[in-house]
């Protein structure tokens, strides 16, 4: 993983952005789930998005590999707008990791083979190849000795961790996270985060919804404040914590960090 | 047992339950094949095929399994011309795999297509996000778990096919419910014990089938 943070330090002097919105619109039936959304994310940026629930911050996450389409607007991953369907978004997909509030680990395969799915069916990876790296990369996330068990034999933050290397397995540019956390249990949030911590240092370009404000606070670069569909702010986390400009991100916080 | 101490009645009753066997291992190996893959057209996103899938199943499944057999006959070897075998027995017997698994595969179909129904959405979701195409998506991850969680009524439906194939009697093929048939005939004092007999080799094949794919089930299923 090295190279890999060299890679991302070095890009991130590059000014093009890696990821980017621009004006983008989604509706759910009636509902204005993303009102003209302008976001853009540098390499190596990790940039944590927070808010109330229903304010459309998965949503956001999950259009930028188009698991949900979007009305109007672009949407740029590494200077290529996504493409419509077909295998061109497939090969997109496999460069944007994905993690899932629900791990949605493969239920019928074991850990191992979840982690080298991905790399034998999409990249073509010899098998011998993949699984060695599949084992390593377990190892880096702290669950080897569970390659060979199956995911409902796993606690809720192994599973968490198994989806994070199956994630990374694909070698991605980016990785999305839909609050990685919420459906743990809370004495495995810390394991989880601790691995997405390290992933930050390492250079990894993130964007990641979560109600870990701690988390916020330490690993991002930006903090986004999202409200009804709307990026309300979008600060450096220490400025963003000290000093909301808007009376709902004011209103948040207060209501989150008074217990 | 005088009926079956005759070893002419006994030989044909064996050969009756042979055609059976045949019939149903044959037609349960396409039907499954057919099913599988019209389940697969009906969830696809191409409007064409999703049509197809769904044609095949109202057609199929609402249609009396003896009239599709007698069209096999009647039409796809009388009127067409469709023959499978010089044998008079063997392209009767084709015919009607040809009738049995048309119609089974309308079940298998619907019997999958309720178990992708119970694979959670997330394992498409988390297919797509690595990469996978929509093919694989269902080859390799809906699929498998789909199946798995229909083991149990695909054994019910392998059981109906079994009892259904006597139907291809009625075209001709001297299966089990034939000869039943014949020897009743031939013997209208022992009705009661033929028919027992015949009944209970059914239970006997039927009645493990159903254990063991109750036994399968367990063993299959995909724990969440």
């Amino acid at each position: 993983m090295t190279e890999r943070s060299e890679a991302g330090e070095l890009n991130g002097t590059t000014d093009q952005p890696l990821i980017r919105l621009d004006g983008v619109n989604k509706w759910f039936g009636p509902l204005h789930v993303l009102q003209d959304v302008d976001l853009s994310v540098r390499r190596g940026e990790v940039v944590v998005v927070i808010g109330p629930s229903g304010s459309g911050k998965s949503t956001l996450c999950r259009a930028i590999n188009r698991l949900e389409p979007i009305n109007s607007g672009t949407i740029t991953f590494d200077g290529q707008p996504l493409p419509a369907e077909g295998r061109p978004l497939a090969r997109l997909r496999s460069e944007v990791g994905m993690v899932f509030q629900s791990f949605n680990l493969f239920a019928h395969k074991t850990i191992l083979e979840n982690v080298t799915l991905g790399p034998i069916k999409v990249r073509k990876e010899k098998p011998d190849a993949a699984r060695q790296r599949a084992r390593a990369l377990l190892d880096r996330v702290g669950i080897g000795s569970q390659a060979d068990k199956f995911p409902a034999q796993l606690s809720g933050g192994q599973q968490q961790r198994a989806a994070i290397a199956r994630a990374l397995a694909m070698q991605p540019k980016a990785m999305l996270f839909d609050e990685p956390t919420s459906a743990l249990d809370p004495e495995m949030v810390g394991e989880v985060l601790e691995v997405m911590t390290s992933l930050a240092g390492e250079g990894m370009t993130m964007v990641v919804v979560t109600h870990e404000m701690g988390f916020a606070r330490h690993a991002a670069n930006r903090v986004i404040f999202m409200a009804d569909g709307q990026l309300v702010e979008d600060a450096p986390p220490a400025e963003f914590f000290a000093n909301p400009r808007s009376e709902r991100a004011k209103d948040f916080l207060s209501k989150i960090l008074t217990h | 047992m005088h009926v079956f101490g005759d070893s002419a009645n006994l030989d044909a009753t064996v050969a009756g339950f042979l055609w059976i066997l045949k019939l149903t291992g044959a037609s349960a190996v396409l039907a499954l094949v057919l099913g599988v893959l019209l389940a697969a057209m009906r969830v696809s996103p191409i409007p064409v095929l999703r049509l197809f899938g769904a044609g095949w199943v109202n057609i199929f499944r609402n249609t009396p399994l003896t009239l599709i057999v007698f069209f096999c006959y009647f039409g796809l070897y009388t009127t067409l011309g469709l023959t499978f075998s010089d044998d008079l027995a063997r392209n009767i017997y084709w015919l009607g795999v040809v009738g049995l698994s048309t119609y089974t595969a309308a079940f298998v179909c619907e019997a999958i297509r309720s178990g992708i129904n119970t694979v959670p959405t997330g394992q498409a979701e988390a297919a797509r996000a690595i990469g996978l195409t929509f093919a694989q998506t269902l080859r390799i991850v809906i699929l498998p778990q789909a199946g798995r969680a229909v083991v149990a009524p695909l054994g019910s439906i392998l059981i109906a096919l079994c009892k259904n194939s006597t139907i291809v009697g009625t075209i001709g093929l001297m299966e089990s419910a034939s000869v039943m048939k014949d020897l009743i005939n031939a013997n209208g004092d022992a009705v009661v014990p033929i028919f027992l007999v015949f009944a209970g080799v059914f239970a006997l094949l039927l009645v493990p089938t159903g254990y063991f794919f109750g036994w399968l089930a367990n063993r299959l299923a995909v724990k969440r």
